[in-house]
């Protein structure tokens, strides 16, 4: 899994079915100290997540159709959790 | 899943079965700014996507199932055709 921020959101009339309700945003993955890595990707929502908030996204196939909770789903990315705080001692 | 452009589209004869049928789409990765981003892919199409649309697509076996049962061969495919989208 990885952190993320959710950044925006995609508006889309013709999909597959397997989408059909389903909330698609725009997530930028984090580092642990909150600057953003790598290149943002499109995952559904699961969690009723929002813009700006801080998210823990499953970048995977077969977890993302978990999370969706529709079998075969084409998708490859969920947002699962909305994180409070992540706490890191070292 | 990733936005992209759809900049051109493939035609093969000589393929696996299980592509018969299937559109190919040459697509460009883009950034949420709408900018370029990476590499350029050939994907099948989910969507009934053309040239020059905004999309999202899948990486991966997942592009493969909405064709189930048939198996098709593919790490990549257009799952949606793009409205728009706001940044927060």
């Amino acid at each position: 899994m990885q952190i993320a921020r959710v950044i925006g959101t995609v508006v889309s009339t013709q999909k597959h079915r397997k989408f059909e309700g389903a909330k698609l945003l725009l997530v930028q993955p984090m580092t642990l100290d909150d600057t953003p890595r790598g290149p943002a990707l499109l995952a559904v929502d699961a969690v009723g997540a929002g813009v700006h908030e801080k998210v823990l996204v499953v970048i995977e196939g077969r977890a993302a159709g978990e999370a969706l909770g529709r079998k075969a789903a084409p998708v490859d990315a969920a947002i699962i959790g909305i994180i409070d705080a992540v706490d890191v001692q070292e | 899943m990733q936005l992209a452009t759809v900049i051109g589209d493939v035609v093969t004869t000589r393929k696996d079965d299980n592509l018969i049928g299937v559109k190919l789409l040459v697509l460009q990765p883009i950034d949420p700014q709408g900018k370029p981003l990476g590499r350029t892919l050939v994907a099948v199409d989910s969507a009934g996507a053309g040239v020059g649309e905004t999309v999202f697509f899948v990486r991966g076996k997942e592009a493969s199932f909405p064709f189930y049962p048939t198996e098709v061969p593919t790490d990549a495919g257009v799952v949606g055709i793009v409205d728009h989208w706001d940044l927060g």
